[in-house]
């Protein structure tokens, strides 16, 4: 088709010769460059060099991780779509599927925080209705700096707002998350966002192009300089002078992004679309070698059609360009005129940019002439995939509770507790998201799972949650990863719901360096072992690396975002006792382990000691015997217990329900007082169930062979542990309150 | 021609975001800092030559939709 | 009841009100995209939530200027019923369908919480179903409710009884539960004719037990009964 072989592309005016400098700054060592000489058998262009730069970095290669990443389980009868495409796909029954997967904004979050952030949940909002569904959840996970540093207040504020402007402007409830802070993160806040979309499981859109001489459609908004070289810099470690790279960052426009969710879904309402890729990271050139490489076809683009914001622009920064907002679409024949209208309808760029081709080849074309002309499988299949060198972290030396100090006094360090910033009510934050529009929401942030009906779903719903505990995956990185998704297992069962699936959202600092490098293996081990074990499988994710300032790592934090299923929404349940007379139950069994606990860090002051110990065995025999008592209507209200254990869940549902709790520590307790209060233990539940009911639940329990306590009741109007503490839920929640808005109250 | 908006609000409506804007200033040790009004501005490319046609034009465009009159004060300034 | 439901380009909670409307009146009312030409006859016009054209330059103000609005407001005079609500409201403002501002909330932020409305007025098409002075739960979701008015306009609103909702706490106190800044506490506010409802909470997102309460239901239950 093209004469490319006789006539290399042409270089753009005043173009730089490749030096080895040039090569270093797009982030390509020199062996990665001489695979991109074999590749090509010349020297490319210095827009083939933007694009292998881009192709080959850490965001879009998975280079260091894949090897890891091929050892989750992604499979499951109910999957319909694993990891590979914009999303996770599963089926969720009534001919509906559950879209989702989570997404890292780290770095551009902690050089903008307020776009940073809003083009994070951009980004995966795009991700998800590029599939053919409508988003109907947003989740959120945060990890901050210590509070005290100067630059995490500043952070909390911009992100919290740029998570709310734009997800409140596209009108999708943000409606669970987490937020915690350490000095890990002080120069590398984590922004993980997630959306959850709901399709037809008939409609499912793919990325693969098919269809010689098809015509390729650019749609969205107009190309800018935004964010070039962004998924480099997204690899890249940060230095002091990142502070410098601020024009790198994209800038978000949700009211555009709403435009463009209606209008594909418009669009998908036909069937003109082939294949439809939205451009995130690395832009035009990512989007199009997927679809091409996916479809096993060329493609030929002629930049010069792409819708431009500012003059001047060359094919460089196109190819590389990070503006928000675009799609890429293969359609049908014949189908231009109809797709036009739809998008001018609602007033969004549309061009023809180009058409498959059985080349296998990227061409390029610039006002004609050729400027980059690449073989698209060898970019692919020839990426660099490093098995780097690792060692494991050893688990540390067990920790035994009695050698480990009581409070001075229980109730205030309860207290402080619930008034840490790890553990204080975040409605600070989720009071800022829009968690109601679309008026599904059954179950609102601040429990363990959200619950939000599927529309149009016979009263089924979705329970959905995110979960990761860096300080256990820091002390031993393969229980911390199995833990990771136990607990987001526990928070959809804790409500009622049968997990399905989970997306992982892996976060970790340089992997060039053998014990990060192991963080990440003993993390993906745990998390393999635990999502075999509970039927949970991964279908989709994404990879962080290098969040490292200095030389100093972020914990290491694989966040789990976990979706399961209910059929009959009106049998979910929260956190919050709301009425007297409910019999507490404690599942699981209790040994009080402090180490790595909440109470060791915040109390006593100290950071060691083993996680506590996963079994899956009995984790997955406790969660299921909890989703049937749930499911059967004898449960009021039920919580997981987590981080800072017995005393923690129960003042959280004390305070959510309003009503006081009265519970006894057992005598034959088998630990001390405060490791049977604040220990970690897991695959743990305190579920408040009704007084009738109470003796066949615990029967029921002694038969499945669950461990089961009765602890107490509900009624009064305080916490109280016979002989040990008694706080007014009043105080607990001033407390419980105080903090956070206080922190933010003092604007830098 | 080439034609500046500013819109700024009527003294006595309480302006927020100018009264966040004057704390931040007095934290960074500017106390002389006193009242603070944010506003809006607009630069509009105008295909028009007459300076009188064109000031009424916009004066028309303010009102109806530039500025809120019943908050918002309006200023034009003609460039070139 | 025959319904319209406007949707501007960044309208976003349509499907919320339509579906409770639905509830109320068993008939789904038209979506009217705010391009096409024809508004259809309706007892009753309704300006849905969102973030219409953004909320650039001032929220609401485009598209109150678009001429759909003109049409809406045609209509208003001659006397059709108009609901208003969050964004709804700002665009009903910023024409004159109901008088005030809607200003940047006061500590700046976007608010969404269930918050406690007193019920000025039963006296009207909206709210014969409530009691006067009754304590209603429905929550708002805006960053831009902060309800101004000049003095004059204050005095003709409350000599005239045009106060729909006020802001209050849980036992009524109108001087407590302001989320926004809003002067006077005021929520919501008729028309001088009591025809155009303008209010920043949302009653659509508490027409059912389980998502959210159903504290906002009487408001349709009401129009419903009154535009048969």
């Amino acid at each position: 088709m093209t004469t490319w072989e006789q006539n290399p592309p042409v270089k753009l005016p005043n173009e730089p010769a490749i030096t080895p400098q040039i090569v270093a700054e797009h982030g390509l060592s020199p062996d990665e460059y001489q695979r991109v000489l074999k590749i090509m058998g010349r020297e490319p262009t210095m827009v083939e060099l933007g694009v292998f730069s881009a192709m080959w970095s850490e965001h879009c290669s998975y280079k260091s991780s894949k090897v890891w990443l091929k050892k989750l389980p992604t499979e499951a009868p109910w999957v319909i779509q694993g990891p590979g495409e914009n999303a996770g796909v599963i089926d969720i029954g009534d001919g509906q599927a559950a879209i989702f997967k989570m997404e890292s904004h780290n770095h551009p979050s902690y050089i903008e925080p307020y776009q940073g952030a809003a083009t994070g949940v951009g980004g995966i909002l795009r991700d998800v209705f590029t599939m053919g569904a409508r988003p109907i959840a947003n989740v959120n996970a945060l990890r901050f700096g210590d509070p005290e540093h100067p630059k995490t207040r500043h952070l909390v504020g911009g992100v919290v707002a740029g998570i709310g402007g734009y997800g409140n402007c596209m009108g999708i409830p943000t409606v669970a998350g987490e937020t915690s802070f350490h000095r890990a993160y002080n120069e590398n806040c984590l922004v993980n966002a997630m959306t959850v979309g709901i399709a037809r499981a008939d409609r499912i859109f793919y990325a693969a192009a098919a269809g010689l001489g098809n015509p390729v459609v650019y749609v969205g908004s107009k190309t800018g300089r935004d964010g070039i070289h962004g998924a480099t810099m997204a690899s890249a470690e940060f230095t002091e002078d990142s502070e410098s790279k601020r024009p790198t960052v994209q800038v978000g426009d949700p009211f555009v992004e709403k435009l463009l969710l209606e209008a594909c879904l418009e669009l998908m309402e036909t069937d003109a679309i082939v294949a439809i890729q939205d451009m995130g990271a690395a832009g035009l050139t990512s989007s199009s070698f997927e679809m091409a490489d996916k479809g096993g076809l060329g493609l030929e683009i002629a930049l010069d059609k792409v819708p431009m914001r500012e003059t001047g622009m060359n094919p460089y920064e196109l190819m590389l360009s990070e503006s928000q907002e675009r799609m890429l679409m293969v359609l049908k024949p014949g189908r231009e005129d109809e797709a036009r209208r739809i998008f001018e309808k609602w007033e969004l760029d549309f061009a023809v940019i180009g058409r498959l081709t059985d080349t296998r080849r990227m061409v390029l074309r610039w006002y004609g002439d050729v400027v980059a002309s690449i073989p698209i499988p060898p970019v692919v299949t020839e990426a660099p995939v490093y098995e780097r060198p690792w060692t494991a972290t050893p688990l540390p030396p067990a920790l035994d509770a009695a050698t480990i100090a009581p409070p001075k006094d229980y109730a205030d360090a309860l207290l402080q507790l619930v008034g840490s910033p790890d553990q204080c009510s975040k409605a600070w934050i989720w009071r800022q998201y829009d968690h109601l529009i679309m008026g599904n929401t059954a179950i609102r942030p601040g429990g363990d799972a959200a619950v939000v009906r599927v529309p149009d779903g016979n009263g089924k719903a979705l329970a959905i949650t995110s979960d990761c505990t860096p300080r256990y995956c820091q002390a031993h990185p393969e229980t911390g990863g199995r833990q990771a998704v136990a607990e987001a297992w526990r928070n959809l069962t804790a409500v009622g719901a049968t997990p399905l699936a989970c997306t992982d959202n892996m976060n970790f600092g340089n992997p060039q360096k053998p014990e990060i490098m192991g963080q990440f293996a003993g993390c993906t081990m745990g998390m393999a072992e635990a999502c075999t074990t509970l039927a949970f499988p991964i279908v989709s994710g994404n990879v962080s690396l290098y969040n490292e300032t200095q030389g100093r790592g972020i914990l290491p934090t694989p966040v789990i975002g976990g979706v399961g299923v209910m059929k009959d929404v009106t049998r979910c349940v929260d956190i919050a006792t709301r009425e007297a007379g409910l019999v507490l139950v404690l599942i699981g069994e209790t040994r009080g382990h402090l180490g790595q606990s909440i109470y060791l860090r915040d109390i006593q002051g100290r950071e060691d000691g083993p996680p506590p110990p996963v079994d899956l065995t009995v984790e997955k025999r406790n969660g299921d015997f909890v989703r049937s008592q749930i499911q059967a209507g004898h449960v009021a209200a039920c919580h997981d217990l987590s981080d800072g254990g017995l005393a923690i869940a129960l003042a959280e549902m004390a305070m959510a329900g309003g009503t006081g709790l009265t519970i006894a520590i057992p005598e034959d307790a088998g630990c001390p007082v405060h490791a049977y209060l604040f220990g970690e233990d897991q695959g743990r539940y305190v579920m408040a169930v009704r007084p009738a009911v109470a003796d066949a639940v615990l029967a029921s329990a002694a038969a499945a062979k669950v461990p089961a306590t009765r602890l107490g009741s509900s009624g009064g109007a305080a916490l109280t542990v016979e002989g040990v503490l008694a706080i007014s839920v009043a105080d607990l929640r001033r407390t419980h309150e105080a903090w956070l808005p206080a922190y933010m109250e003092v604007r830098s | 021609m080439k034609a500046r908006v500013h819109v700024t609000l009527k003294t006595g409506v309480l302006d927020p975001q100018g009264k966040a804007i004057g704390n931040a200033l007095h934290r960074l040790g500017f106390p002389e800092v006193g009242d603070v009004r944010q506003g809006k501005f607009i630069e509009l490319e105008l295909a028009e030559t007459d300076a009188d046609r064109a000031k009424s034009r916009l004066d028309e465009m303010c009102r109806k939709l530039l500025a809120n009159t019943v908050i918002e004060n309006y200023r034009i300034e003609l460039v070139s | 009841m025959k319904s319209a439901v406007l949707v501007f380009p960044g309208t976003n909670r349509e499907t919320d009100i339509a579906g409770a409307i639905e509830r109320s009146a068993g008939i789904k009312p038209h979506m009217v995209w705010h391009g096409d030409s024809d508004l259809p006859k309706v007892d009753l016009i309704v300006v849905a939530g969102g973030f219409s054209y953004g909320d650039y330059l001032r929220c609401g103000a485009m598209a109150a200027h678009s001429p759909i609005m003109r049409e809406v407001k045609a209509r208003a005079e001659k006397g059709v019923p108009v609901l208003a609500v969050c964004n709804g409201f700002q665009i009903a403002a910023e024409i004159g369908l109901v008088p005030g501002v809607l200003m940047r909330n006061a500590h700046l932020q976007f608010v969404c919480s269930d918050v406690n409305l007193k019920v000025e007025s039963s006296q009207s098409l909206f709210t014969h179903r409530y009691q006067a002075g009754q304590v209603i739960r429905v929550p708002v979701a805006h960053a831009e409710g902060n309800y101004f008015a000049d003095d004059d306009t204050l005095k003709r609103l409350e000599d005239r009884g045009q106060v729909a909702f006020r802001y209050c706490d849980s036992t009524g106190d109108v001087t407590a539960g302001n989320p926004n800044g809003s002067i006077r506490n005021i929520a919501g506010v008729f028309n001088d004719t009591k025809t155009v409802l303008g209010m920043m909470p949302h009653p659509e997102n508490a027409t059912e037990a389980l998502f959210g309460g159903t504290d906002g239901k009487p408001l349709f239950d009401a129009l419903a009964a009154a535009l048969v």
